[in-house]
């Protein structure tokens, strides 16, 4: 045994029965798949898995594998190991089984043994918010197949300069006429990746706030972040922790524009000084106010 | 000659799909999209026309249905089951990282 990597993407051990590798492989698919598991590593985990799987439920390629390790795919000149590479060949699958090479969706891989010409392709893009806000531009790299010169399809590095519509929402899909396979289409469906201070809910935006307990009491203006610069943002006097304030258009800048949403959050300063102590018990003193009194206590 | 610049492709932003550009799309049957829509997976919006139009979370959604259906064997009502339970642990995942923060 040279190389045993296959075999732990799918956490079995090198002797695995051929159902126990099913069976591993079936749960890490539905584990790690990107649709249902949207943690960054699980994409890598899904796609080792398929790749190993490929490999591993096939016979004959799991005793090349266990003989030659990584390079077990590679021309030699025993006619009996003379196998098709496993991206060359458009192998049949079990339509009841699940499919191993998913990533093929994502990254617009089809094969059709070249009879089909004229291909669709889809892949996936994570774009910052951002980009969205204002417009951008991006040089995407993507593996697709291509037909050569001898009408032969052969996966091929491309390079595609995209533009980023302004206003783009997450979920929705661009139209690159022409850029897929043999004068198909490439189609590109825009992820937004995750922000440090915005969640995204369609068009519109949400930001946890953190405002005082003396903001939150008196209300007034306080500085607040929007896509676009700071803003002021007038909170009511008694706003509450968990209170959501809308301003109108400041979200992402759609056809349709979205709204921005304040989620207003108490916080306490870490350290209180001797003098806000002493205005804290005086207050405490001065504004009797039972908020357990419904309890009873 | 012309001066050589950068090639930049046409860039549309798809607002809507028809039931048989949703067909193509997703590269399936049209039978498999008004399966969809019986088991209330996508839901096309009202159109005068004689063609169901599609908008792009329907869009998105047949295709990641499309893609759970294949990659882990699923069939339509599971695959409409296992949809709706990711949207209600997402939604719950956003509750909860509220109270969290």
């Amino acid at each position: 045994m040279t190389d045993t990597a296959l075999y732990q993407a799918l956490g079995v051990s090198p002797d695995a029965s051929a159902d126990d590798i099913k069976r591993a492989y079936r749960k890490m698919a539905r584990k790690y798949h990107p649709d249902v598991n949207a943690t960054p590593e699980a994409d890598a985990k899904f796609k080792a898995a398929g790749e190993a799987y490929d490999v591993l439920r096939d016979p004959e390629k799991r005793a090349a594998y266990d003989r030659y390790g990584a390079k077990w795919d590679q021309p030699r000149p025993d006619p009996a190991q003379q196998q098709r590479g496993a991206w060359q060949g458009g192998f049949a699958f079990d339509e009841s089984d699940i499919n191993p090479d998913m990533f093929r969706d994502f990254f617009g891989q089809r094969f059709g043994g070249g009879a089909r010409f004229r291909q669709d392709q889809h892949a996936r893009v994570d774009i910052a918010l951002e980009d969205a806000v204002r417009g951008a531009r991006q040089t995407l790299t993507l593996q697709m197949p291509q037909l050569d010169d001898t009408g032969h399809v052969t996966m091929q590095t491309r390079s595609v300069d995209l533009g980023i519509p302004k206003g783009i929402l997450p979920g929705q899909q661009l139209r690159l006429t022409g850029q897929g396979t043999g004068g198909g289409d490439l189609l590109i469906e825009i992820a937004f990746k995750p922000h440090p201070i915005y969640r995204v809910e369609g068009r519109d935006l949400y930001v946890e706030l953190p405002v005082t307990p003396w903001e939150a009491a008196l209300g007034g203006k306080i500085k607040m972040p929007t896509p676009t610069g700071t803003v002021d943002l007038k909170i009511p006097a008694g706003a509450k922790q968990g209170q959501k304030l809308r301003l109108r258009g400041r979200g992402l800048p759609a056809a349709q524009k979205g709204d921005l949403y304040a989620v207003l959050h108490i916080v306490n300063p870490p350290k209180l000084s001797a003098k806000a102590r002493a205005l804290y018990e005086e207050l405490a003193k001065e504004q009797p106010f039972n908020p357990r009194a419904k309890f009873g206590v | 000659m012309k001066k050589a610049t950068r090639f930049k492709p046409r860039v549309d932003i798809i607002e809507t799909l028809s039931l048989s550009e949703l067909t193509r799309f997703c590269d399936t049957t049209a039978d498999w999209v008004v399966r969809l829509v019986d088991y209330g997976v996508v839901a096309p919006v009202r159109t005068t026309g004689p063609e169901w139009e599609f908008t792009p979370p329907h869009i998105a959604r047949a295709r990641k249905a499309a893609r759970l259906m294949r990659d882990l064997g699923l069939n339509v009502a599971g695959v409409a089951l296992v949809l709706d339970l990711i949207d209600e642990r997402d939604a719950l995942a956003r509750k909860l990282a509220l109270i969290e923060a």
